[in-house]
Protein backbone atom coordinates (compact mmCIF):
# COMPACT_ATOMS: atom_id res chain seq x y z
CA UNK A 1 0.00 0.00 0.00
CA UNK A 2 1.19 3.33 -0.83
CA UNK A 3 0.38 7.08 0.49
CA UNK A 4 0.12 10.78 -0.40
CA UNK A 5 0.49 13.73 1.98
CA UNK A 6 -3.15 14.35 0.98
CA UNK A 7 -3.55 10.70 3.23
CA UNK A 8 -4.98 8.86 0.09
CA UNK A 9 -3.64 5.40 0.14
CA UNK A 10 -2.98 3.05 -2.93
CA UNK A 11 -3.28 -0.57 -3.22
CA UNK A 12 -2.51 -2.08 -6.68
CA UNK A 13 -3.81 -5.00 -7.83
CA UNK A 14 -2.17 -5.59 -11.73
CA UNK A 15 -3.40 -2.83 -13.87
CA UNK A 16 -5.99 -2.14 -11.00
CA UNK A 17 -5.38 0.66 -8.40
CA UNK A 18 -7.91 0.72 -5.20
CA UNK A 19 -7.94 4.44 -3.51
CA UNK A 20 -9.21 5.25 -0.27
CA UNK A 21 -8.12 7.71 2.48
CA UNK A 22 -6.30 7.11 5.26
CA UNK A 23 -7.10 6.12 9.21
CA UNK A 24 -5.68 9.00 9.78
CA UNK A 25 -7.55 11.40 7.23
CA UNK A 26 -10.66 9.66 8.46
CA UNK A 27 -9.84 10.50 12.57
CA UNK A 28 -9.60 13.46 11.56
CA UNK A 29 -12.58 14.24 9.94
CA UNK A 30 -15.18 13.02 12.39
CA UNK A 31 -17.98 10.81 11.50
CA UNK A 32 -18.01 10.33 7.53
CA UNK A 33 -21.71 11.46 6.43
CA UNK A 34 -21.55 11.38 2.83
CA UNK A 35 -18.96 10.46 -0.01
CA UNK A 36 -19.59 11.53 -3.23
CA UNK A 37 -18.10 9.65 -5.85
CA UNK A 38 -17.16 9.97 -9.76
CA UNK A 39 -18.65 8.39 -12.76
CA UNK A 40 -17.71 5.24 -14.20
CA UNK A 41 -15.44 5.89 -17.22
CA UNK A 42 -14.36 8.81 -15.82
CA UNK A 43 -10.49 9.60 -16.95
CA UNK A 44 -8.33 11.27 -14.00
CA UNK A 45 -4.64 12.73 -13.84
CA UNK A 46 -2.76 12.54 -10.82
CA UNK A 47 -3.83 15.36 -8.34
CA UNK A 48 -7.61 15.53 -9.90
CA UNK A 49 -10.28 15.86 -7.75
CA UNK A 50 -11.26 12.31 -7.74
CA UNK A 51 -14.21 12.48 -4.64
CA UNK A 52 -15.52 14.17 -2.08
CA UNK A 53 -15.74 13.48 1.39
CA UNK A 54 -18.36 15.01 3.67
CA UNK A 55 -18.06 14.54 7.72
CA UNK A 56 -20.61 16.35 9.97
CA UNK A 57 -18.77 19.58 9.76
CA UNK A 58 -16.42 19.71 6.89
CA UNK A 59 -16.27 19.03 2.97
CA UNK A 60 -13.04 17.45 1.49
CA UNK A 61 -11.39 16.31 -1.84
CA UNK A 62 -10.24 13.52 -2.58
CA UNK A 63 -7.39 13.68 -5.13
CA UNK A 64 -6.27 10.90 -7.45
CA UNK A 65 -2.88 10.10 -6.36
CA UNK A 66 -2.49 8.54 -9.67
CA UNK A 67 -3.49 8.97 -13.43
CA UNK A 68 -6.16 6.34 -14.73
CA UNK A 69 -9.86 6.16 -15.59
CA UNK A 70 -12.51 4.66 -13.13
CA UNK A 71 -13.60 1.08 -12.98
CA UNK A 72 -15.53 0.46 -9.94
CA UNK A 73 -16.59 3.16 -7.37
CA UNK A 74 -17.70 2.32 -3.71
CA UNK A 75 -21.65 2.45 -3.96
CA UNK A 76 -22.03 0.41 -0.37
CA UNK A 77 -20.57 4.00 1.03
CA UNK A 78 -24.12 5.86 0.14
CA UNK A 79 -26.06 3.68 2.77
CA UNK A 80 -23.16 3.33 4.97
CA UNK A 81 -21.02 5.59 5.28
CA UNK A 82 -19.37 5.21 8.20
CA UNK A 83 -17.56 2.44 7.00
CA UNK A 84 -14.76 5.23 6.19
CA UNK A 85 -14.62 5.45 9.39
CA UNK A 86 -15.03 1.98 10.82
CA UNK A 87 -12.70 0.56 8.32
CA UNK A 88 -10.69 3.17 6.07
CA UNK A 89 -8.17 1.43 4.31
CA UNK A 90 -10.41 -1.68 3.48
CA UNK A 91 -14.01 -1.72 3.18
CA UNK A 92 -14.30 1.73 3.26
CA UNK A 93 -12.85 2.24 -0.40
CA UNK A 94 -13.62 4.50 -2.25
CA UNK A 95 -12.93 4.32 -6.32
CA UNK A 96 -10.70 1.84 -8.15
CA UNK A 97 -8.81 3.01 -11.22
CA UNK A 98 -7.29 0.72 -14.67
CA UNK A 99 -3.52 2.53 -14.09
CA UNK A 100 -2.30 4.70 -16.92
CA UNK A 101 1.03 4.89 -16.03
CA UNK A 102 1.95 1.89 -12.80
CA UNK A 103 5.22 4.10 -12.63
CA UNK A 104 3.20 6.84 -11.24
CA UNK A 105 2.51 4.49 -7.78
CA UNK A 106 6.26 3.95 -7.39
CA UNK A 107 6.57 7.49 -6.65
CA UNK A 108 4.36 7.58 -3.74
CA UNK A 109 5.52 7.13 -0.32
CA UNK A 110 5.61 3.49 1.48
CA UNK A 111 4.21 3.07 5.04
CA UNK A 112 6.86 3.85 6.64
CA UNK A 113 7.62 7.08 4.78
CA UNK A 114 3.95 8.04 6.18
CA UNK A 115 4.21 7.29 9.07
CA UNK A 116 7.40 9.69 9.33
CA UNK A 117 5.52 12.26 7.52
CA UNK A 118 2.51 12.04 9.84
CA UNK A 119 5.28 12.19 12.93
CA UNK A 120 6.16 15.88 11.69
CA UNK A 121 2.02 17.00 11.29
CA UNK B 1 -23.42 62.23 12.83
CA UNK B 2 -22.54 65.58 10.77
CA UNK B 3 -22.15 64.46 7.06
CA UNK B 4 -19.38 66.32 5.84
CA UNK B 5 -18.76 66.12 1.67
CA UNK B 6 -15.14 66.07 0.54
CA UNK B 7 -13.58 69.26 -0.08
CA UNK B 8 -12.00 70.03 -3.51
CA UNK B 9 -8.38 69.99 -1.10
CA UNK B 10 -9.39 66.18 -0.53
CA UNK B 11 -10.20 65.40 -3.34
CA UNK B 12 -7.02 66.82 -5.44
CA UNK B 13 -5.16 65.07 -2.43
CA UNK B 14 -6.50 61.57 -3.36
CA UNK B 15 -6.33 62.25 -7.56
CA UNK B 16 -2.65 62.88 -6.52
CA UNK B 17 -1.98 59.87 -4.79
CA UNK B 18 -3.76 57.37 -7.52
CA UNK B 19 -2.06 59.90 -10.42
CA UNK B 20 -4.69 60.52 -12.12
CA UNK B 21 -5.53 64.11 -13.39
CA UNK B 22 -9.34 64.09 -12.44
CA UNK B 23 -12.11 62.43 -11.34
CA UNK B 24 -13.58 62.45 -14.97
CA UNK B 25 -9.71 60.73 -15.48
CA UNK B 26 -11.08 57.47 -13.74
CA UNK B 27 -14.08 57.04 -16.40
CA UNK B 28 -11.56 57.01 -19.66
CA UNK B 29 -11.87 53.08 -19.93
CA UNK B 30 -15.81 53.76 -20.32
CA UNK B 31 -16.50 53.87 -23.89
CA UNK B 32 -17.62 57.86 -25.02
CA UNK B 33 -20.45 56.57 -26.68
CA UNK B 34 -21.60 55.06 -23.53
CA UNK B 35 -20.95 58.42 -21.45
CA UNK B 36 -23.44 60.90 -20.59
CA UNK B 37 -22.13 64.47 -21.81
CA UNK B 38 -23.33 67.19 -19.48
CA UNK B 39 -25.49 66.99 -16.07
CA UNK B 40 -28.83 65.47 -15.68
CA UNK B 41 -31.22 68.02 -16.23
CA UNK B 42 -32.77 67.98 -12.64
CA UNK B 43 -32.65 71.66 -10.69
CA UNK B 44 -29.47 72.13 -8.47
CA UNK B 45 -31.32 71.71 -5.36
CA UNK B 46 -35.05 72.46 -3.96
CA UNK B 47 -36.39 72.65 -0.06
CA UNK B 48 -38.70 68.89 1.28
CA UNK B 49 -41.95 70.53 0.35
CA UNK B 50 -41.43 70.97 -3.11
CA UNK B 51 -39.80 68.01 -3.46
CA UNK B 52 -43.03 65.98 -1.97
CA UNK B 53 -45.14 68.22 -4.00
CA UNK B 54 -43.43 67.35 -7.27
CA UNK B 55 -42.85 63.13 -6.13
CA UNK B 56 -46.41 63.02 -5.02
CA UNK B 57 -48.20 64.78 -8.66
CA UNK B 58 -45.93 61.79 -10.05
CA UNK B 59 -47.31 59.12 -8.10
CA UNK B 60 -50.56 60.58 -9.00
CA UNK B 61 -50.20 59.10 -12.45
CA UNK B 62 -49.24 55.53 -11.91
CA UNK B 63 -52.56 53.25 -11.77
CA UNK B 64 -52.72 50.66 -8.61
CA UNK B 65 -53.37 47.24 -8.85
CA UNK B 66 -56.44 47.97 -6.41
CA UNK B 67 -58.06 50.85 -7.93
CA UNK B 68 -60.07 49.17 -10.19
CA UNK B 69 -60.75 45.75 -12.54
CA UNK B 70 -57.38 44.59 -12.77
CA UNK B 71 -55.96 41.01 -14.85
CA UNK B 72 -52.96 41.28 -15.15
CA UNK B 73 -51.42 37.79 -13.98
CA UNK B 74 -48.58 35.72 -16.28
CA UNK B 75 -46.23 35.17 -13.27
CA UNK B 76 -47.88 37.25 -10.49
CA UNK B 77 -50.71 37.73 -8.91
CA UNK B 78 -52.85 40.08 -7.52
CA UNK B 79 -54.25 38.18 -4.19
CA UNK B 80 -55.93 39.58 -0.58
CA UNK B 81 -53.13 40.06 1.93
CA UNK B 82 -55.14 39.70 5.09
CA UNK B 83 -54.30 42.64 7.34
CA UNK B 84 -53.36 39.82 9.77
CA UNK B 85 -50.19 38.81 7.85
CA UNK B 86 -48.75 42.42 7.85
CA UNK B 87 -49.51 42.50 11.47
CA UNK B 88 -47.82 39.28 12.53
CA UNK B 89 -44.75 39.91 10.14
CA UNK B 90 -43.93 43.16 12.02
CA UNK B 91 -43.99 41.96 15.45
CA UNK B 92 -40.43 42.29 16.74
CA UNK B 93 -39.66 38.49 17.17
CA UNK B 94 -39.60 38.44 13.06
CA UNK B 95 -37.78 41.92 12.69
CA UNK B 96 -34.51 40.98 12.19
CA UNK B 97 -36.52 38.25 9.20
CA UNK B 98 -33.20 37.50 7.25
CA UNK B 99 -31.57 34.27 6.61
CA UNK B 100 -29.87 33.21 9.44
CA UNK B 101 -25.84 33.35 9.16
CA UNK B 102 -25.80 32.56 12.87
CA UNK B 103 -28.28 29.87 12.79
CA UNK B 104 -28.83 28.61 16.13
CA UNK B 105 -29.13 31.38 18.43
CA UNK B 106 -32.06 32.25 15.88
CA UNK B 107 -34.58 29.49 16.74
CA UNK B 108 -37.93 31.31 16.27
CA UNK B 109 -36.17 32.43 12.48
CA UNK B 110 -35.38 28.51 12.56
CA UNK B 111 -38.92 27.44 13.29
CA UNK B 112 -41.17 29.39 10.69
CA UNK B 113 -38.47 28.39 7.87
CA UNK B 114 -39.29 24.63 8.82
CA UNK B 115 -42.74 25.13 8.96
CA UNK B 116 -42.51 26.99 5.59
CA UNK B 117 -40.91 23.85 3.98
CA UNK B 118 -43.21 21.65 5.38
CA UNK B 119 -45.80 23.58 4.38
CA UNK B 120 -43.93 23.51 0.82
CA UNK B 121 -43.20 20.14 0.69
CA UNK B 122 -47.12 19.44 1.71
CA UNK B 123 -48.42 21.67 -0.99
CA UNK B 124 -45.81 20.10 -3.72
CA UNK B 125 -46.32 16.91 -3.22
CA UNK B 126 -42.44 16.18 -2.52
CA UNK B 127 -40.86 14.50 0.53
CA UNK B 128 -38.63 17.61 0.95
CA UNK B 129 -38.60 21.30 0.77
CA UNK B 130 -35.74 24.01 1.07
CA UNK B 131 -35.72 27.47 2.76
CA UNK B 132 -36.73 28.89 -0.21
CA UNK B 133 -34.92 30.47 -3.26
CA UNK B 134 -35.03 34.23 -4.68
CA UNK B 135 -38.31 33.69 -6.72
CA UNK B 136 -40.01 31.08 -8.79
CA UNK B 137 -37.22 32.31 -12.17
CA UNK B 138 -34.20 31.19 -10.30
CA UNK B 139 -35.63 28.35 -8.22
CA UNK B 140 -36.46 26.82 -12.06
CA UNK B 141 -32.33 27.79 -13.09
CA UNK B 142 -30.95 26.02 -10.08
CA UNK B 143 -33.52 22.99 -10.53
CA UNK B 144 -31.92 22.76 -14.08
CA UNK B 145 -28.27 22.67 -12.40
CA UNK B 146 -29.79 20.26 -9.93
CA UNK B 147 -30.68 17.88 -12.48
CA UNK B 148 -27.84 18.27 -14.26
CA UNK B 149 -25.88 17.68 -11.23
CA UNK B 150 -28.04 14.51 -10.10
CA UNK B 151 -27.59 13.38 -13.95
CA UNK B 152 -24.38 13.77 -14.97
CA UNK B 153 -25.85 15.26 -18.01
CA UNK B 154 -25.51 18.51 -19.65
CA UNK B 155 -29.17 19.32 -21.69
CA UNK B 156 -32.75 20.59 -20.70
CA UNK B 157 -35.79 20.29 -22.60
CA UNK B 158 -38.27 23.24 -22.00
CA UNK B 159 -41.90 22.87 -22.99
CA UNK B 160 -43.42 25.56 -25.29
CA UNK B 161 -45.66 26.25 -22.63
CA UNK B 162 -42.93 27.92 -19.98
CA UNK B 163 -43.23 30.95 -19.29
CA UNK B 164 -40.15 33.19 -21.35
CA UNK B 165 -38.79 35.00 -18.90
CA UNK B 166 -38.21 31.77 -16.60
CA UNK B 167 -36.90 30.30 -19.76
CA UNK B 168 -34.83 33.19 -20.09
CA UNK B 169 -33.50 32.97 -16.75
CA UNK B 170 -32.58 29.13 -17.04
CA UNK B 171 -30.71 30.08 -20.53
CA UNK B 172 -28.69 32.84 -18.56
CA UNK B 173 -27.40 30.34 -16.02
CA UNK B 174 -27.39 27.32 -18.63
CA UNK B 175 -25.35 29.26 -20.94
CA UNK B 176 -22.54 29.86 -18.16
CA UNK B 177 -22.68 26.30 -17.11
CA UNK B 178 -22.11 24.82 -19.73
CA UNK B 179 -25.67 23.49 -20.27
CA UNK B 180 -27.02 22.98 -23.92
CA UNK B 181 -31.11 24.03 -23.83
CA UNK B 182 -33.77 22.93 -26.26
CA UNK B 183 -36.96 24.90 -26.16
CA UNK B 184 -40.12 24.05 -27.53
CA UNK B 185 -41.91 26.12 -29.94
CA UNK B 186 -44.56 28.25 -27.85
CA UNK B 187 -47.83 26.17 -27.75
CA UNK B 188 -51.42 26.92 -25.53
CA UNK B 189 -51.28 23.09 -25.25
CA UNK B 190 -47.86 21.58 -26.03
CA UNK B 191 -46.55 20.35 -22.28
CA UNK B 192 -46.92 16.57 -23.51
CA UNK B 193 -44.29 17.03 -26.85
CA UNK B 194 -41.63 17.74 -24.58
CA UNK B 195 -41.35 14.23 -24.83
CA UNK B 196 -40.30 13.97 -28.26
CA UNK B 197 -36.98 16.03 -27.34
CA UNK B 198 -36.25 13.59 -24.80
CA UNK B 199 -32.49 11.52 -25.83
CA UNK B 200 -30.33 9.56 -23.95
CA UNK B 201 -28.40 12.75 -23.27
CA UNK B 202 -31.13 14.52 -21.83
CA UNK B 203 -30.72 15.73 -17.89
CA UNK B 204 -34.61 16.60 -17.30
CA UNK B 205 -37.19 18.14 -18.96
CA UNK B 206 -39.35 21.22 -17.51
CA UNK B 207 -43.07 21.51 -18.12
CA UNK B 208 -44.69 23.99 -16.38
CA UNK B 209 -48.67 23.61 -15.11
CA UNK B 210 -50.76 25.44 -15.26
CA UNK B 211 -48.23 27.18 -17.88
CA UNK B 212 -48.03 30.58 -19.55
CA UNK B 213 -51.03 30.32 -21.30
CA UNK B 214 -53.35 28.86 -18.27
CA UNK B 215 -53.53 25.20 -19.52
CA UNK B 216 -53.27 22.70 -16.50
CA UNK B 217 -52.24 19.16 -17.67
CA UNK B 218 -51.79 15.82 -16.09
CA UNK B 219 -47.59 15.46 -16.49
CA UNK B 220 -47.75 11.98 -15.60
CA UNK B 221 -46.89 10.64 -18.69
CA UNK B 222 -44.09 12.97 -19.27
CA UNK B 223 -42.87 11.77 -16.15
CA UNK B 224 -42.70 8.41 -17.34
CA UNK B 225 -40.88 8.96 -20.69
CA UNK B 226 -38.45 11.21 -18.99
CA UNK B 227 -37.47 8.53 -16.04
CA UNK B 228 -37.23 5.96 -19.06
CA UNK B 229 -34.23 7.96 -20.57
CA UNK B 230 -32.72 8.41 -17.02
CA UNK B 231 -33.68 12.19 -16.96
CA UNK B 232 -35.55 14.12 -14.41
CA UNK B 233 -39.15 15.53 -14.61
CA UNK B 234 -39.08 19.85 -13.14
CA UNK B 235 -42.47 20.73 -12.92
CA UNK B 236 -42.96 24.79 -12.94
CA UNK B 237 -45.82 26.08 -10.94
CA UNK B 238 -46.22 30.49 -11.06
CA UNK B 239 -49.40 30.59 -9.81
CA UNK B 240 -49.10 28.87 -6.25
CA UNK B 241 -52.89 29.04 -5.17
CA UNK B 242 -53.46 26.55 -7.61
CA UNK B 243 -52.08 24.18 -5.50
CA UNK B 244 -55.24 24.05 -3.57
CA UNK B 245 -57.47 22.61 -6.27
CA UNK B 246 -55.18 20.79 -9.01
CA UNK B 247 -52.79 17.52 -8.60
CA UNK B 248 -49.46 18.25 -7.01
CA UNK B 249 -46.33 18.07 -8.69
CA UNK B 250 -45.22 15.10 -6.26
CA UNK B 251 -48.68 13.19 -7.04
CA UNK B 252 -47.73 13.54 -11.07
CA UNK B 253 -43.76 12.09 -10.79
CA UNK B 254 -42.03 15.31 -10.68
CA UNK B 255 -38.63 15.11 -9.25
CA UNK B 256 -38.19 18.54 -8.72
CA UNK B 257 -40.91 21.17 -8.40
CA UNK B 258 -40.33 24.69 -8.21
CA UNK B 259 -43.15 27.34 -7.94
CA UNK B 260 -43.11 31.27 -7.72
CA UNK B 261 -44.52 31.82 -4.06
CA UNK B 262 -45.63 35.18 -4.54
CA UNK B 263 -48.94 34.49 -4.74
CA UNK B 264 -49.79 33.73 -1.17
CA UNK B 265 -48.99 36.09 1.69
CA UNK B 266 -47.10 38.20 -1.10
CA UNK B 267 -48.33 41.05 -2.85
CA UNK B 268 -47.65 42.51 -6.40
CA UNK B 269 -44.40 44.71 -4.73
CA UNK B 270 -43.77 45.99 -8.50
CA UNK B 271 -42.62 42.67 -9.27
CA UNK B 272 -40.16 41.48 -6.21
CA UNK B 273 -39.04 40.68 -3.84
CA UNK B 274 -40.92 37.42 -4.68
CA UNK B 275 -40.12 34.16 -3.10
CA UNK B 276 -39.29 30.67 -4.55
CA UNK B 277 -40.58 27.33 -4.00
CA UNK B 278 -38.24 24.50 -4.26
CA UNK B 279 -38.90 20.96 -3.59
CA UNK B 280 -37.74 17.58 -4.72
CA UNK B 281 -37.14 13.91 -3.38
CA UNK B 282 -35.42 12.34 -0.22
CA UNK B 283 -32.42 11.01 -2.76
CA UNK B 284 -31.42 13.86 -4.68
CA UNK B 285 -31.47 16.30 -1.20
CA UNK B 286 -27.66 16.44 -1.26
CA UNK B 287 -27.87 18.03 -4.97
CA UNK B 288 -30.28 20.57 -3.58
CA UNK B 289 -29.35 24.14 -3.62
CA UNK B 290 -30.00 26.78 -1.13
CA UNK B 291 -30.45 26.46 3.12
CA UNK B 292 -32.37 23.35 4.73
CA UNK B 293 -33.36 23.92 7.84
CA UNK B 294 -33.92 20.56 10.45
CA UNK B 295 -35.59 19.82 13.71
CA UNK B 296 -33.62 17.94 16.20
CA UNK B 297 -33.32 18.13 20.21
CA UNK B 298 -31.09 19.50 22.07
CA UNK B 299 -28.78 18.12 24.88
CA UNK B 300 -31.25 17.63 26.99
CA UNK B 301 -32.94 16.50 24.43
CA UNK B 302 -35.82 19.49 24.09
CA UNK B 303 -37.12 20.02 20.34
CA UNK B 304 -35.02 22.71 18.62
CA UNK B 305 -33.97 23.67 14.89
CA UNK B 306 -30.69 23.82 12.60
CA UNK B 307 -29.36 24.10 9.30
CA UNK B 308 -28.27 21.23 7.99
CA UNK B 309 -27.10 19.69 5.08
CA UNK B 310 -24.61 22.75 5.05
CA UNK B 311 -21.50 21.07 3.79
CA UNK B 312 -23.51 21.31 0.12
CA UNK B 313 -23.28 25.41 0.73
CA UNK B 314 -20.98 27.99 -0.90
CA UNK B 315 -19.16 28.69 2.62
CA UNK B 316 -17.74 25.42 3.14
CA UNK B 317 -18.03 23.74 -0.55
CA UNK B 318 -16.54 26.73 -1.92
CA UNK B 319 -16.43 26.34 -5.92
CA UNK B 320 -18.03 22.51 -5.55
CA UNK B 321 -20.77 24.32 -4.03
CA UNK B 322 -24.28 23.17 -5.22
CA UNK B 323 -25.09 26.66 -5.89
CA UNK B 324 -23.90 29.98 -5.81
CA UNK B 325 -27.05 31.52 -3.51
CA UNK B 326 -26.05 31.87 0.27
CA UNK B 327 -29.61 32.86 1.41
CA UNK B 328 -33.33 32.41 1.28
CA UNK B 329 -36.24 35.11 0.89
CA UNK B 330 -36.96 35.18 4.66
CA UNK B 331 -39.08 37.85 4.96
CA UNK B 332 -41.11 36.73 1.97
CA UNK B 333 -41.33 33.28 3.26
CA UNK B 334 -42.31 34.60 6.55
CA UNK B 335 -45.42 36.09 4.91
CA UNK B 336 -46.41 33.00 2.87
CA UNK B 337 -45.62 30.58 5.44
CA UNK B 338 -48.33 32.88 7.85
CA UNK B 339 -51.10 33.20 5.39
CA UNK B 340 -50.63 29.42 4.89
CA UNK B 341 -50.89 29.07 8.13
CA UNK B 342 -53.84 31.45 8.30
CA UNK B 343 -55.72 29.57 5.75
CA UNK B 344 -54.91 26.33 6.55
CA UNK B 345 -55.99 23.32 3.79
CA UNK B 346 -59.64 23.65 3.93
CA UNK B 347 -59.05 27.60 3.63
CA UNK B 348 -56.83 27.61 0.74
CA UNK B 349 -59.38 25.07 -1.12
CA UNK B 350 -61.80 27.41 -0.52
CA UNK B 351 -60.26 30.05 -1.94
CA UNK B 352 -58.48 28.27 -5.25
CA UNK B 353 -62.23 27.20 -5.57
CA UNK B 354 -63.20 31.04 -5.87
CA UNK B 355 -60.21 31.94 -7.91
CA UNK B 356 -61.57 29.02 -10.46
CA UNK B 357 -65.14 29.86 -10.25
CA UNK B 358 -63.98 33.86 -10.95
CA UNK B 359 -61.57 32.59 -13.87
CA UNK B 360 -64.91 30.74 -15.75
CA UNK B 361 -67.00 33.57 -15.32
CA UNK B 362 -64.48 35.58 -16.95
CA UNK B 363 -63.71 33.57 -19.76
CA UNK B 364 -67.61 32.57 -19.91
CA UNK B 365 -67.93 37.18 -20.53
CA UNK B 366 -64.97 36.90 -22.79
CA UNK B 367 -66.17 34.21 -25.01
CA UNK B 368 -69.27 35.68 -25.36
CA UNK B 369 -67.62 39.07 -26.56
CA UNK B 370 -68.14 38.93 -31.07
CA UNK B 371 -64.61 38.14 -32.41
CA UNK B 372 -63.38 37.10 -29.29
CA UNK B 373 -62.20 33.31 -28.69
CA UNK B 374 -60.72 31.45 -25.61
CA UNK B 375 -57.74 29.45 -26.21
CA UNK B 376 -57.21 27.61 -22.99
CA UNK B 377 -58.75 24.36 -23.14
CA UNK B 378 -58.17 23.76 -19.13
CA UNK B 379 -57.47 26.49 -17.32
CA UNK B 380 -57.17 27.03 -13.07
CA UNK B 381 -57.41 30.91 -12.91
CA UNK B 382 -55.96 32.23 -16.36
CA UNK B 383 -57.02 31.91 -19.62
CA UNK B 384 -55.35 33.36 -23.01
CA UNK B 385 -57.84 34.67 -25.40
CA UNK B 386 -57.27 35.80 -28.83
CA UNK B 387 -58.73 38.99 -30.06
CA UNK B 388 -59.76 40.35 -33.24
CA UNK B 389 -56.61 42.59 -33.56
CA UNK B 390 -53.59 43.33 -31.55
CA UNK B 391 -53.27 42.55 -27.51
CA UNK B 392 -51.32 45.06 -26.41
CA UNK B 393 -53.53 47.98 -28.46
CA UNK B 394 -56.42 46.33 -26.39
CA UNK B 395 -54.83 46.66 -23.46
CA UNK B 396 -54.10 50.35 -23.81
CA UNK B 397 -58.01 51.17 -25.45
CA UNK B 398 -59.52 49.24 -21.89
CA UNK B 399 -56.79 50.85 -19.57
CA UNK B 400 -58.74 54.05 -20.96
CA UNK B 401 -62.18 52.80 -19.55
CA UNK B 402 -60.37 52.41 -16.14
CA UNK B 403 -59.72 48.47 -16.77
CA UNK B 404 -56.88 46.75 -16.89
CA UNK B 405 -57.50 44.15 -19.02
CA UNK B 406 -54.81 41.57 -18.82
CA UNK B 407 -50.69 40.79 -20.00
CA UNK B 408 -50.41 40.84 -24.01
CA UNK B 409 -48.40 37.57 -24.51
CA UNK B 410 -46.51 40.15 -26.69
CA UNK B 411 -45.12 41.78 -24.01
CA UNK B 412 -43.16 38.28 -22.68
CA UNK B 413 -42.28 36.91 -26.42
CA UNK B 414 -42.16 39.66 -28.90
CA UNK B 415 -42.16 38.80 -32.43
CA UNK B 416 -43.47 35.50 -31.80
CA UNK B 417 -45.97 36.08 -33.82
CA UNK B 418 -48.89 35.95 -31.22
CA UNK B 419 -50.00 39.84 -30.84
CA UNK B 420 -53.23 39.07 -30.68
CA UNK B 421 -53.29 36.86 -27.69
CA UNK B 422 -53.96 38.19 -24.01
CA UNK B 423 -53.23 36.39 -21.06
CA UNK B 424 -56.27 37.35 -18.30
CA UNK B 425 -56.03 35.82 -14.61
CA UNK B 426 -58.87 36.36 -12.45
CA UNK B 427 -58.46 35.88 -8.40
CA UNK B 428 -60.77 36.18 -5.15
CA UNK B 429 -60.54 39.75 -5.32
CA UNK B 430 -62.12 39.76 -9.28
CA UNK B 431 -65.83 41.08 -8.80
CA UNK B 432 -68.83 40.09 -10.87
CA UNK B 433 -68.76 44.17 -11.62
CA UNK B 434 -65.00 43.82 -12.79
CA UNK B 435 -65.92 41.14 -15.37
CA UNK B 436 -68.72 42.49 -17.14
CA UNK B 437 -66.22 45.85 -17.48
CA UNK B 438 -63.76 43.52 -18.66
CA UNK B 439 -66.04 41.95 -21.40
CA UNK B 440 -67.60 45.54 -22.01
CA UNK B 441 -64.16 47.18 -22.55
CA UNK B 442 -62.97 44.52 -24.70
CA UNK B 443 -66.20 44.56 -26.86
CA UNK B 444 -65.85 48.32 -27.35
CA UNK B 445 -61.89 47.54 -28.62
CA UNK B 446 -63.28 44.69 -30.62
CA UNK B 447 -65.88 46.73 -32.57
Amino acid sequence: MRFTKDHEWVQVDGEVATIGITAYAAEQLGDVVFVELPALGKTVKPSDGLAVVESVKAASDVYAPVGGEVTAANEALSGTPETVNQDPEGAGWFVKLKLADPAQVEALMDRNAYETFLGTL
Amino acid sequence: MRYLPLTPDDRAAMLGVIGAASIDALYEDVPHAARRAGMVDLPPFQGEIEVERHVAALAARNRAAGQGPFFCGAGAYRHHVPASVDHIIQRSEFLTSYTPYQPEIAQGTLQYLFEFQTQVAALTGMEVANASMYDGSTGAAEAVMMACRVTRRAKAVLSGGLHPHYADTIRTLAHVAGVEIVSQAAAIDGEAAVTQAIDAATACVVVQTPNVFGTATDVSAIADAAHAAGALLIVVTTEAVSFGLLKSPGEMGADIAVAEGQSIGNGLNFGGPYVGLFATREKYLRQAPGRLCGETVDADGRRGFVLTLSTREQHIRRDKATSNICTNSGLCALAFTIHLSLLGETGLRRLAGICHAQARKTAAALAAVPGVSVLTPRFFNEIAVRLPGDAAAAVEAAAGCGVIAGVPYSRLAPNAGRDDVLLVAATELTTDADIAALAAAIAQGAA
